[in-house]
């Protein structure tokens, strides 16, 4: 429970022993492995009950806003 | 709160996770997108976790504009991805949503929850005590170009593509070997693991990282095993010649948390 993971090259959203509720500041994930996740993962939710966002659309916006962000052009 | 609420006269609700109902307090201090209270919204034991979100940034037609705006998707997704950390360890498992689930009200969530009892339910057993770990190998740019000792001036042309024949043979090999050692890693972690799921590699420009990504792999592991399997790709990672390997994690089960129900419910699109 207390001992570190294995530690860097490695990048940790939390460590393994934060308590529940922990804030993991200081260990700054990339946001293009957050996006994998969060525009490529978790229940989708398509119907009536939600505001439906396709997610065909979400991951396109995404490289768009990323790449013109690399680029430099963002506004 | 302010008097001067900053949401408008209709907040909606932005749902970030299902867990179990009495899966125990919300984390103190824990807060949502722009700030907002977390709330738990309860229904026949299960539980979602909400905070109200103006509908100038996320009823549909916005929303699709905020999306085109990369620092608001950083902070909305930081947001998202906060909360459901910090709702990890909660007893029962945390079932994580897509970002941006935002529902029209309260009402709304209710309803999600009795429609999707069922496979919400089915979805927590299964993932409940599991970790994601996400493994990533790049082929490391100064091992990309085999160590080309300058060949010899071609005396001519069949000289000239002998060199070239030569040359695009060890590239070819070195590819292969590449290959070879990504598909043994990811063989490897996927018998410790209890689910693999394979994205996309990351551009390079969009990732910043040196080198091309050759695997871009979720792994779902048991909690108790998460220490092993961490050890095991630190192992493998010193094992590769001209390959960088990198771990992230534990991260929420989000790559596994597609449900059997999904699909249906997609297919009517």
């Amino acid at each position: 429970m207390n001992e570190p993971i294995p530690a860097a090259p490695y990048t940790s959203g939390y460590a393994p022993g934060d308590a529940p509720g922990a804030v993991p500041a200081a260990r700054r994930i990339a946001l293009v492995d957050l996006l994998d996740r969060l525009l490529a993962g978790g229940v989708v939710l398509v119907g009536n009950l939600t505001l439906s966002i396709a997610d065909v659309d979400l991951v396109r916006v995404d490289l768009r806003a990323l790449i013109s962000s690399v680029s430099g052009d963002i506004g | 709160m302010s008097a001067t609420d900053p949401m408008t006269t209709a907040p909606l609700r932005y749902v970030y996770a299902i867990t179990r109902d009495g899966a125990g307090p919300l984390p103190g201090g824990l807060r949502g997108v722009d700030d907002g209270p977390l709330t738990a919204v309860a229904r026949d034991g299960l539980a979602a976790v909400v905070s109200p979100v103006a509908d100038r940034d996320f009823a549909e037609e916005p929303l699709r504009a905020r999306l085109e705006d990369l620092a608001w998707l950083e902070r909305t997704a930081r947001a998202h991805q906060r909360v459901v950390d910090g709702l990890t360890g909660a007893d029962g498992g945390v079932l994580p949503l897509r970002l941006a689930t935002v529902c029209r009200d309260e009402a709304g969530v209710l309803r999600l929850l009795a429609v999707n009892h069922d496979r919400f339910a089915a979805a927590l057993d299964r993932l409940d005590g599991r970790a994601e770990w996400g493994v990533k190998v790049y082929a490391d740019p100064a091992d990309a170009a085999p160590a080309a000792v300058p060949a010899a001036r071609p005396a001519s042309g069949r000289d000239y593509l002998r060199q070239r024949g030569r040359q695009r043979q060890a590239e070819g090999a070195a590819r292969q070997a590449a290959e070879e050692a990504v598909r043994s890693v990811h063989d490897t972690l996927a018998r410790a693991a209890e689910g693999t799921r394979l994205h996309p590699p990351q551009a390079a420009r969009l990732s910043g990282e040196p080198g091309q990504n050759l695997l871009n792999g979720a792994y779902l592991v048991r909690r108790e095993d998460s220490r092993a399997f961490c050890a095991l790709a630190g192992e493998l990672a010193g094992r590769l010649t001209g390959l960088r390997l990198s771990l992230t994690g534990p991260w929420a089960p989000y790559s596994f948390a597609a449900t059997a129900g999904a699909a249906e419910e997609a297919g009517s699109r």
